[in-house]
């Protein structure tokens, strides 16, 4: 018997089941374009996650000193050196940026708040930081923050502030900081509890001439093996992110994995329930010269149909929004900062060939399977029975 | 003499409980090319049982039985399928058509079974439909024909493939006094202008009135064999 008979006969009858056909691959094609959607979002989410912390934060790639150690808040005051000789020019050509950490303590409306302080160069240009905000006069000492620092410290802009630090000998010292500018962000390790302000300005408040923390660079340079100053690519200093959103993306997986099940139970019910409805059908089909086995190929490829006619569903319906979200993107709220995590304003779902041949291929061959599992029972039913329908 | 069905020494045991049902007990019949022949009986007599091996839906307990030079008992469910799908047409009492099928589709499929060309399907479908008188019908499904129409096309179904040997269970059961002789008078002009073998298993007076030979079956035996002449109808 020809496939193309079989294919035949198998989308005849899925067209003759009528509604319970169409709930069943509506429903299959729901989860098709949920799986990919979630999937899209997540490696969208991913790849922006991973761009953003590079333009704010890593650029390409930063030197340590080698006593900083982003686990121990203890040893930040200390943990600064002063610049190697050997990357004077690429300092000089603003080809690496660096960057001083300090402790500080700053009392808005009264409450105290710990904060780090991250001084950096106001003319720099390797991060998207509008650190162009912090040039000054000397009058006064401008910082700038993130919207999320901003809103937890009840800050706006031309805002003033006292801050408290202790300098490399640990005495205390006081001053007011005027905020100069507030950004917006999707990386919270350049804004939750951190002050930006100018990199000379911080030094001298510290008493740390010509030091500083890391070293950011430009992508293009050449990398220096410098004992004192560990390099540390962008693989590294994004594995962290990678990883959270991994995380994250298993929780999501819950949800597709309870709508892919439904639609599952609703084919498998569907085939178990059109088996036994059909069972005069099934003994005709042997009386007019099909095998046993013929006929659970015909049944096993009726229910991996449903999934067929799903996918072309789910294109009709489905497509158009993947297009929509990828070119307009979803709106994220700003509370939903406080994920933990690098979330943008709005998100850009990213559909990947890998992602969208995989998912269709793996409900394929589940839904096959499914559909094979009850057809089984055709080939133990006895024909001359079948034919009465008093087989099962 | 053309041996179409040959049955020798036939016993059918279904099990029961602990123990069997011997449902053939010793039947010896022979068909031949041409025969418009009825197994007649009450429920029970063993007639539907001894179709069924005929039509390699079963296999006989005990003895042999030889359909087309072939024996049933011998056949792989491959071979048993084969043999259905070129030479054997059914007649079943409740139709047994393809509800999600238009008449047309019903009638075609042995065709498509045969991978016969698309051409010479639809002529040969269309053709057979003109014999039971449905072409009109052709578009309409199952569920919008009458139950002498459904058995027309069930008709149309098992003859489209010219088979050697059509098997008729109950074919008038459902049917009216006037549906039942349109039926049978449709194929018993098919069995004379195709020579085409149709046995039936029937307790049906109407189509015993038809039949050329009768073979009454009773507790699983053959109790009479009998050619009839046409004049006694």
């Amino acid at each position: 018997m020809r496939s193309g008979t079989m294919i035949m006969m198998a989308l005849r009858s899925l067209i003759g089941n009528g509604l319970k056909t169409w709930l069943n691959v509506f429903v299959l094609s729901f989860t098709f374009v949920l799986i990919i959607f979630m999937q899209g979002l997540l490696e969208g989410w991913n790849r922006q996650a991973v761009t953003d912390t590079v333009t704010w934060e890593i650029a390409g790639g930063q030197y340590w000193s080698e006593k900083y150690d982003p686990y121990d808040p203890f040893s930040i005051d200390s943990s600064a050196a002063v610049l190697p000789s050997s990357l004077k020019n690429e300092y000089e050509a603003h080809e690496i940026e660096p960057v001083l950490y300090a402790k500080g303590t700053i009392y808005p409306g009264g409450r105290m708040k710990g904060v780090l302080l991250k001084g950096i160069r106001p003319d720099q240009k390797l991060l998207a930081l509008p650190t162009y905000l912090l040039k000054n006069d000397g009058s006064d000492v401008p910082v700038i923050m993130g919207a999320h620092m901003a809103k937890q410290a009840n800050l706006k802009v031309n805002d003033l502030v006292t801050l408290r630090w202790r300098d490399v000998n640990g005495t205390f010292e006081a001053i007011d900081i005027r905020v100069a500018g507030i950004f917006r962000t999707t990386v919270p390790t350049v804004d939750v509890g951190q002050i930006w302000l100018p990199l000379d300005q911080l030094q001298k408040m510290t008493l740390q001439p010509n030091a500083s923390t890391i070293l950011i660079t430009k992508g293009e340079i050449p990398i220096q093996k410098l004992s004192a100053w560990p390099f540390k690519d962008q693989t590294e200093l994004t594995k962290q992110t990678v990883a959270m959103i991994q995380a994250k993306s298993k929780g999501y997986n819950v949800f597709y994995f309870i709508f892919f099940t439904m639609a599952l139970i609703a084919i498998f019910d569907t085939q178990v329930l059109s088996i036994f409805r059909r069972q005069r059908e099934i003994g005709t089909l042997v009386a007019l010269g099909m095998t046993q086995k013929q006929v659970v190929s015909l049944f096993t490829l009726e229910g991996t149909m449903n999934a067929l006619l799903a996918v072309i569903v789910g294109i009709i319906w489905g497509l158009p929004l993947f297009i929509a979200f990828s070119v307009y993107g979803i709106h994220i709220p700003m509370d939903v900062s406080s994920f933990g995590i690098p979330l943008a304003d709005k998100m850009y779902p990213a559909y990947t060939f890998k992602l969208i041949v995989g998912t269709i291929s793996l409900i394929m061959i589940i839904t096959a399977m499914v559909s094979y599992m009850p057809a089984r029972k055709i080939a133990r039913m006895n024909p001359t029975d079948a034919i009465r329908g008093k087989a099962l | 003499m053309n041996i179409i069905v040959e049955v020798k020494n036939l016993v059918k045991k279904f099990p029961i409980g602990n123990g069997f049902f011997t449902a053939l007990k010793g039947v010896d019949l022979v068909f031949t090319k041409g025969e418009f022949a009825g197994l007649v009986g009450p429920s029970g007599s063993g007639k539907t049982t001894l179709l069924n091996i005929i039509g390699t839906l079963d296999v006989p307990s005990e003895g042999e039985v030889i359909v087309l030079s072939k024996s049933v008992g011998n056949l792989t469910p491959k071979e048993a399928a084969q043999l259905r799908k070129e030479e054997l047409g059914f007649i079943f009492q409740n139709y047994n058509l393809l509800q999600v099928y238009t008449v047309f589709e019903n009638v075609e499929f042995p065709l498509l079974l045969l991978n016969m060309n698309t051409d010479d399907r639809k002529q040969r479908v269309m053709e057979t439909l003109e014999w039971v008188g449905l072409t009109e019908k052709a578009g309409s499904r199952p569920s919008q024909l009458s139950g002498g129409e459904c058995q027309r096309v069930a008709i149309a179904r098992a003859m489209v493939k010219r088979p050697q040997l059509v098997l008729a269970d109950e074919p008038t059961a459902n049917l009216d006094a006037a549906n039942s002789h349109n039926i049978l008078q449709t194929m018993e002009k098919l069995n004379k202008e195709l020579n085409t073998t149709f046995i039936f298993a029937t307790h049906d007076e109407k189509v015993i009135g038809y039949l050329h030979r009768i073979i009454q079956l009773a507790d699983g035996k053959i109790v009479s064999d009998e050619q009839v002449k046409k004049t006694l109808r």
